[in-house]
């Protein structure tokens, strides 16, 4: 059945004008279709989706607390496979709640080899709070507790935690890395995700226009920057193999970082010092070096 | 007064749509049809949702397009009740068949 032209997931929520979370969770929802229970840790998605006594979701859907939206989900898992029914059973967290808090739980559900999909949509920070530095936070973006000064003109120190790569060491099914900027490419991976039996991990990228600090409007044509500079590359990795993981997308000439930078404030102070801007071009260059060869449409 | 239901629980899905959150809107997108190619990235990027596919033939014939096999596809529509103006479908719109203008009160 195809129910791309369902809403399963109603207006009326409260997420910020320009959000790109909804765009996911509209899609994976309109993909998996009725037969569907959400999870959904702690976050953006959750409080601004279900402001008592209101609710944006027309699947069965609970709230789970920052750390274990995983072991919620693999508690239904159990649950419906022991009645024998057989359900879409997703997991929706932010970067906070997946790559820092959530952490131990996700793998754990990912060991136990439940069938769940769980999808991170990651707008690099801890955005609900008000813009706190997470693992997923990239390097040299300025968040409230990675501020830009003089002490520190840089920003966030430290890279962004690799989360795709760690949950492919699991060895599970599959994991990929998606943008909805490259819709075709997002809606496959999704329902490949979906067709395949085990623990799923997406990593989705989403725009943060209060984070990022971008005009509402420019959310898809910079999350399709991410991923046409290099900085945020398309992949899958199956079973763990990393020797066969596949690149997706490749874009046809990489653009400079740089205009992916200066149309986000958070990267504002970097465009001030070349240097920085060389930093973060070479690690594009570096990764692409080293995994270009996996490209394979 | 209210009665918080046991586990804060939910029971009727999507009733999010009491909150009519077109008034957060500042800036107002209007489609103009007789540029619209009806390709529907417009329908697929909003996160409201507040654009809506409109199937219904007599719809899909009666709404002016540039070009008359368009006239076969379906029909995106605004949903005012619920836009909030991030202007996602006019910056993405191919044709530019969107004009994002400042709302009026």
């Amino acid at each position: 059945m195809n129910y791309e032209n369902e809403e399963f997931f109603a207006p009326g929520h409260g997420m910020c004008a320009g959000c790109a979370a909804p765009i996911i969770v509209r899609w994976i929802l309109k993909l998996a279709g009725p037969n569907t229970i959400v999870t959904n840790a702690t976050g953006c998605l959750e409080v601004a989706t279900t402001a008592y006594p209101h609710t944006s979701w027309r699947v069965p859907w609970l709230h789970i607390a920052f750390e274990n939206a995983a072991a919620a989900a693999a508690g239904v898992e159990a649950a419906t496979k022991a009645k024998g029914e057989k359900l879409n059973i997703i997991a929706f967290g932010g970067d906070g709640g997946t790559v820092d808090i959530g952490m131990q739980a996700l793998s754990g559900m990912a060991e136990r080899g439940h069938n769940v999909l769980y999808v991170l949509y990651d707008n690099e920070a801890y955005m609900n709070t008000g813009i706190q530095r997470s693992g997923a936070t990239p390097w040299g973006a300025w968040t409230t507790t990675s501020k830009v000064g003089k002490a520190n003109p840089i920003g966030k120190l430290r890279p962004k935690k690799p989360i795709a790569m760690i949950m492919a060491a699991h060895g599970i099914p599959y994991v990929a890395t998606a943008n909805p900027a490259l819709f075709q490419d997002f809606k496959k991976k999704v329902k490949k995700a979906l067709s395949i039996e085990g623990p799923k991990f997406l990593h989705v990228l989403s725009s943060c226009t209060t984070g990022w600090r971008h005009d509402p409007s420019k959310t898809i044509e910079i999350m399709r920057l991410a991923t046409d500079t290099g900085l945020f590359p398309l992949y899958e990795i199956e079973n763990g193999d990393f020797e066969n993981m596949r690149i997706t997308y490749k874009p046809k000439k990489f653009k400079p970082v740089e205009e992916y930078l200066k149309m986000q404030g958070r990267f504002r102070h970097l465009l001030k010092n070349p240097e920085y801007m060389e930093k973060l071009q070479k690690d594009v260059d570096n990764w692409w070096a080293k995994y270009g060869k996996y490209y394979r449409p | 007064m209210e009665v918080i239901t046991r586990g804060a629980v939910i029971t009727e899905p999507g009733n999010s749509v009491e909150n009519k959150t077109g008034t957060w809107r500042v800036f107002k997108p209007i489609i103009h049809y007789e540029k619209c190619i009806r390709c529907l990235i417009c329908w697929q990027f909003c996160p409201e949702p507040a654009i809506l596919k409109i199937e219904d033939e007599k719809v899909k014939k009666e709404t002016p397009a540039p070009k008359e096999p368009l006239k076969r596809l379906p029909v995106v529509e605004i949903d005012y009740d619920y836009c909030k103006g991030c202007g996602i479908c006019y910056n993405e719109c191919p044709v530019n068949a969107i004009e994002f203008v400042k709302e009026e009160k």
